[in-house]
C-alpha cells in the first residue's frame, strides 16, 4: 500500500493556515459531549489534555508515574527551539523549517516539519504567560544560545532544566483543568491494551498500578503521547519505566509502526561503570560548546590524561570536522566517539570513553566562568564518578537517548485507525532520521497546545459521541486478554528475573544495533531474539500476585512488549539499506566514513504493519517528496 | 581514575520497612546487600537486593524510582533518619555507595508523614501536592492568545529569583523532614515563583489564600522554623520562600 500523509498542498508557507480553514468543527455547546482519552503526561500529553479541556472537551488523562509532573520530558536540560529571530542573527521560520528538514537528514515530511516551525514562536508566548522562568538578560527579555550544531541562537531556556520548566508549564495548565473538572487524572495507571471497534479506536484498558485492577475506559478519541522506546537497549537516558508498551499494543491492533530504526545516540553521556548499572545519564550537549573531545593518538597510551602532551592527543572532532568541530550534531559525534573507541584508543574502564577536556576553556575564561555555565553539570558529573572536571577531563560515550520512529500519523496527527491520534515523541513525524538538539521539546509542545486542538475537532465534528460504553463485548474481551497475559506471566515461576532479561535483550541490540548495523549483525540478531523470547515466556520469574502493587510484573509486561519490538526495529534497519541519520549501516558509507543516503531507493518512510505473532509484518511506503529543501548531502565538514 | 578500587566490594546490613498494604501493620526487616562497590548508586545498591531477593521466592522491596538522575522526584526514601540520606543537594537515586562503607547497618524508611499514606513498603502517596498545585499552581492562561514573549520585560533579578523557587522537584523529602509534617517550602515555592513575575500578580492574592487552604486541608501542618526543609531539599530550596508565602497570605488577608 502507498500511504498517503493528506498534507495539504499549495505553497508550503499558507499550509498550515489553509488546513485550519479547511477542518470541521465541533459546536462549542457540543464539546462537553466528546471524551477524549489522553495517555501519558509528558510535554505532549499535558499540554493536550489542558489544552482539549480548555475548549470543553470532557478529557481523561492517565500516567503510569506518582504525579503527572514526572514525566521523563522533565529530564531534557539544553533548551527548546524557536524561530523568533530575537538575537537578530538571520534565523526565521523558514530557516528552522529548513535546518531541521536537513538535519533529520531528508527523512521527514515538509509540510508537518514547516507547521512545527511556524507554531513554535506561540510556544514560548505560551510558556512566558504560564510563567515558565526563561534565562533573560539584563534588559530583561529572554535570552537565547546557540545549540546542537545550529548556527543561529534560538533556543530558549531555564538553566540546565528546561524540560522540567516547561513540563511544570503543562503540568500547572493541566492542573487548572483538574480543577475545574474538564479533566480527570488517573494517576499510577498503566495503558496496557487499545480497543478498537468497528475499525476506530474507542477505548483502552489500564491497570490500576496500585491496586492491580484492570478496567476499561471508553472515549470518542484516544491520544496516545507515550515517549519513546530506546530503553530497548536497556541502558539509556529513558526514566526507568518509559517503554514501547502503549505503541506497542496500539501496533498490535493495525496502527502503523513507521521507522522503528530511527533511534538518536546521544554523545555526552557518563560512560557505564559496572554490570550492574541500571541507567547512563546524559549531560548537556551544551558543555561541547567549550569543551573539547580528544582521545590519546596512541593506542595504549595509559598516561593519566593531563600527562598526555598536546602533541599526543588527537582532537578527533576538530580533526574531521573543521568546520562544525566539537559542535557536530550527535549522530556524528556518536559515531566519531565509537570509531575512536573501536581503534583501541578509547579512554576509562573497558576503553569505552573519550575525554570532554575543559583545560583550554578555563584557561581562555577563568574556572569561574566555566562553573557560571555549566556548574551543575559539573557538579552531576562528580556525584556519580567522584571526579572534579575541572580538574580532569571528564569522560563521556554516547548513550541511547531518544527515538525518532513510532506510530505513523498523517498530517493530522492520527495514526491509519481514525480517532487514534499519537503526540510528541511517541510519532514519528518530524525529526526524520535525526532529531536536532532542543527539537523535541518544541514537538512536545507543538503537538498538545496547538495542533490536536484543532485536529481532533475535525475528526470529532465526523463521528457521533459516546457510541461506546465500557459494557461493549469488545472492552470485556480486551480485559480478558490483558487478565490472561498477566496471569500466564505470574504463572511461570522460572529462574530468571525480568531483569536479567531485559539486559540480555538489551545488550544484544546495543552491540549489533546501536551506533552501527551490518547486514550480518542485524541477520544474526534477528535470530537470537526469538530464542532470548522464547526463554522468557518459559523462564521468566515473577514474584507476588496481580492485586496489588507489583513492579516485578509492570516490567515483565514491558519487557515482553520490548522482546518483540526489537524484532521489528531489527527488520527495519536490515530493510533500509542505506545510511541516514541515526540509522548508519556499515556498508553504505563515503570513502571517509560519512552516511550514504540512497534517495533513489529509500526516500520513503517506512510503516509496518502488524499481521499476527510469529508473522513477518507488512512494510508500506509512504514517499517523501522535497519541493522546498533540495535533496542534498548533509555535510558538516 | 575510577575503576582503581572495583576489587574492594562492599557488604552491607540494611533494615527496611516492609509494609504490604495501605492499613496493613509494618515492621523492619534486615537483609544483607552483597558485593556493592564505591560506584554503585544507592537505589543499584537496593536493584542488587531485590534480585537476590526474587530468586529465594521473597517479594522484592517496593520502591518509587523513575528517572534516576535527580530530576524527576519520584525517589523518597529516609536513609538513617535522613530524608534522601544526607547528601547535600542530592536525591536518593543520585547518592551514591562511596558514602558508605563496609560493614555498615543502614536503616530505610518511607517518607512519614500525615499527608502523605504508605502504599506499599517505601511507596508513598504524595497526591496532596498535585491538590495543592491544582488549588492555585498555575496562572490561568489560556492556550494561544498570549502576547510576544518579549511584550514584557522581567529584570533579570526577578527572573532568577522566580527561577530559584522553580527548581523544586515536588518529591515531598521538605514534608518528610519537618516536625510539623509541614508542605510550607513547596506551596511556598510555587507561590513565590509566581509572585516574582508579572504574568503571576493577577491572581496573586487568590492563588495564596487557596494553596494554603489547600495545604491545611490535607492534613500538612504549618511552619515553626526548624528549617529541616531547606536542609533535606535535593534542590536547596531556599526558606525565604516560606516568609514570601507568609507575606502573599497576609497581603491577601487584608488587601
Amino acid at each position: 500500500m502507498i500511504l498517503d500523509g493528506k498534507c495539504p498542498t499549495g505553497p508550503i508557507e499558507k499550509t498550515w493556515d489553509k488546513h485550519r480553514f479547511d477542518m470541521k468543527l465541533v459546536n462549542p455547546a457540543n464539546k462537553r459531549k466528546y471524551k477524549i482519552l489522553v495517555v501519558g503526561t509528558g510535554l505532549a500529553g499535558a499540554s493536550a489534555a489542558a489544552s482539549l479541556g480548555e475548549l470543553g472537551y470532557n478529557v481523561e488523562a492517565f500516567c503510569y508515574q506518582d504525579s503527572p509532573r514526572r514525566a521523563h520530558s522533565i529530564a531534557a536540560q539544553g533548551g527548546i527551539n524557536a524561530g523568533k529571530n530575537y538575537p537578530n542573527d538571520g534565523d526565521s521560520i523558514y530557516r528552522l523549517f529548513y535546518d531541521t528538514i536537513k538535519g533529520g537528514d531528508f527523512r521527514a515530511r515538509e509540510a508537518d516539519v514547516w507547521r512545527l516551525a511556524q507554531v513554535s514562536n506561540h510556544i514560548i508566548d505560551q510558556c512566558v504567560a504560564q510563567g515558565v522562568p526563561f534565562a533573560r538578560d539584563y534588559a530583561g527579555y529572554l535570552d537565547n544560545r546557540s545549540f546542537g550544531g545550529a548556527q543561529v541562537s534560538r533556543t530558549f531556556y531555564a538553566r540546565g532544566q528546561t524540560g522540567q520548566q516547561l513540563l511544570l508549564g503543562a503540568y500547572s495548565a493541566l492542573s487548572r483543568q483538574i480543577k475545574a473538572g474538564t479533566v480527570k487524572m488517573f494517576p499510577r495507571t498503566e495503558m496496557l491494551d487499545l480497543v478498537v471497534v468497528d475499525g476506530e479506536a474507542k477505548g483502552i484498558t489500564i491497570r490500576d498500578l496500585v491496586t492491580g485492577e484492570l478496567r476499561c475506559h471508553t472515549g470518542d478519541a484516544v491520544v496516545l503521547c507515550t515517549g519513546g522506546y530506546v530503553n530497548v537497549f536497556y541502558l539509556s537516558t529513558m526514566a526507568m519505566g518509559a517503554s514501547v508498551t502503549a505503541i506497542w499494543k496500539a501496533y498490535k491492533k493495525g496502527a502503523f509502526f513507521a521507522n522503528p530504526c530511527y533511534t538518536q545516540i546521544h554523545p555526552t553521556c557518563i560512560p557505564q561503570s559496572g554490570d550492574y548499572q541500571s541507567k547512563l545519564t546524559l549531560m548537556s550537549e551544551s558543555l561541547r560548546n567549550d569543551g573539547r573531545c580528544w582521545v590519546p593518538k596512541n593506542r595504549g597510551d595509559n598516561r593519566g590524561p593531563n600527562e598526555i602532551p598536546e602533541e599526543d592527543r588527537d582532537y578527533y572532532l576538530e580533526r574531521k570536522y573543521p568546520s562544525f568541530g566539537n559542535l557536530a550534531p550527535r549522530d556524528i559525534a556518536s559515531r566519531a566517539a565509537k570509531e575512536q573507541c573501536d581503534d583501541g584508543r578509547g579512554v576509562g574502564p573497558g576503553g569505552r570513553g573519550v575525554y570532554l577536556d575543559f583545560r583550554d576553556a578555563i584557561a581562555r575564561l577563568g574556572e569561574e566562568m566555566i562553573r557560571e555555565r555549566y556548574g551543575n553539570l559539573f557538579e552531576m558529573y562528580e556525584r556519580i564518578t567522584d571526579e572534579n572536571g575541572y580538574k580532569v577531563p571528564m569522560r563521556i560515550y554516547p548513550a541511547p537517548h531518544y527515538s525518532m520512529g513510532g506510530l505513523w500519523v498523517d498530517y493530522n496527527a492520527m495514526s491509519n485507525i481514525p480517532g487514534l491520534f499519537v503526540l510528541g515523541e511517541a510519532n514519528f513525524s518530524v525529526h526524520g532520521a535525526n532529531r536536532l538538539g532542543a527539537s523535541a521539546l518544541m514537538q512536545g509542545l507543538a503537538d498538545g497546545y496547538f495542533v490536536i486542538p484543532y485536529t481532533a475537532g475535525h475528526y470529532l465534528a465526523q463521528t457521533s459521541p459516546g457510541s461506546v460504553q465500557a459494557d461493549h463485548a469488545e472492552c470485556r474481551k480486551s480485559i480478558e486478554d490483558v487478565k490472561a497475559e498477566n496471569k500466564r506471566l505470574l504463572s511461570i515461576k522460572g529462574t530468571r528475573t525480568v531483569t536479567e532479561f531485559m539486559r540480555e535483550l538489551g545488550t544484544l541490540m546495543w552491540n549489533n544495533v546501536g551506533m552501527a548495523r551490518s547486514k550480518e549483525g542485524l541477520t544474526e540478531t534477528l535470530l537470537k531474539i526469538p530464542s532470548i523470547r522464547e526463554e522468557f515466556r518459559q523462564n521468566v520469574k515473577v514474584t507476588g500476585n496481580g492485586a496489588e502493587i507489583n513492579q516485578q510484573l509492570e516490567n515483565a509486561g514491558r519487557t515482553a512488549d520490548f522482546l518483540e519490538f526489537a524484532e521489528l526495529l531489527c527488520r527495519d534497519a536490515l530493510h533500509r539499506n542505506e545510511s541516514c541519520g541515526g540509522h548508519f549501516r556499515v556498508e553504505y558509507q563515503t570513502e571517509d566514513g560519512e552516511a550514504l543516503r540512497d534517495d533513489e531507493n529509500f526516500c520513503y518512510s517506512a510503516a509496518w504493519e502488524f499481521q499476527g505473532e510469529d508473522k513477518e509484518p507488512e512494510l508500506h511506503k509512504e514517499p517523501l517528496k522535497f519541493r522546498e529543501v533540495h535533496l542534498a548531502v548533509r555535510s558538516y565538514k | 581514575m575510577s575503576g582503581q578500587n572495583e576489587h574492594h566490594t562492599m557488604t552491607l546490613k540494611l533494615i527496611v520497612w516492609r509494609q504490604s498494604t495501605q492499613n496493613g501493620p509494618g515492621r523492619f526487616e534486615t537483609y544483607t546487600a552483597r558485593n556493592i562497590t564505591e560506584h554503585h548508586s544507592f537505589l543499584e545498591m537496593l536493584d542488587v537486593v531485590n534480585e537476590d531477593l526474587i530468586k529465594e521466592g521473597t517479594d522484592p522491596i517496593v520502591f518509587d524510582h523513575d528517572c534516576r538522575e535527580g530530576i524527576c522526584g519520584v525517589c523518597s526514601q529516609v536513609i538513617n533518619g535522613v530524608a534522601h540520606g544526607g547528601q547535600e543537594r542530592t536525591t536518593v537515586c543520585q547518592l551514591h555507595m562511596r558514602k558508605f562503607k563496609d560493614g555498615d547497618t543502614i536503616y530505610i524508611e518511607p517518607w512519614r508523614a500525615r499527608a502523605f499514606p504508605i502504599l506499599k513498603d517505601l511507596m508513598v502517596d504524595r497526591g496532596a501536592l498535585d491538590t495543592i498545585i491544582q488549588a492555585g499552581g498555575y496562572t490561568s492562561a489560556h492556550t494561544g492568545g498570549a502576547p510576544d514573549a518579549n511584550a514584557i520585560p522581567i529584570p533579570k533579578p526577578d527572573a532568577e529569583y522566580s527561577m530559584d523557587a522553580a527548581e523544586c522537584i515536588g518529591c515531598g523529602a521538605c514534608v518528610a523532614a519537618c516536625p510539623n509534617g509541614a508542605a510550607m517550602l513547596f506551596t511556598g515555592a510555587k507561590v513565590a515563583q509566581l509572585a516574582a513575575l508579572p504574568q503571576g500578580q493577577v491572581e496573586a492574592k487568590e492563588r495564596a489564600l487557596a494553596m494554603i487552604k489547600a495545604m491545611q486541608e490535607c492534613g500538612f501542618g504549618n511552619c515553626t522554623n526548624h528549617y529541616e526543609c531547606q536542609a533535606a531539599c535535593p534542590k536547596d530550596i531556599d526558606v525565604k520562600f516560606i516568609a514570601r508565602l507568609n507575606r502573599e497570605y497576609l497581603k491577601a488577608l487584608i488587601g
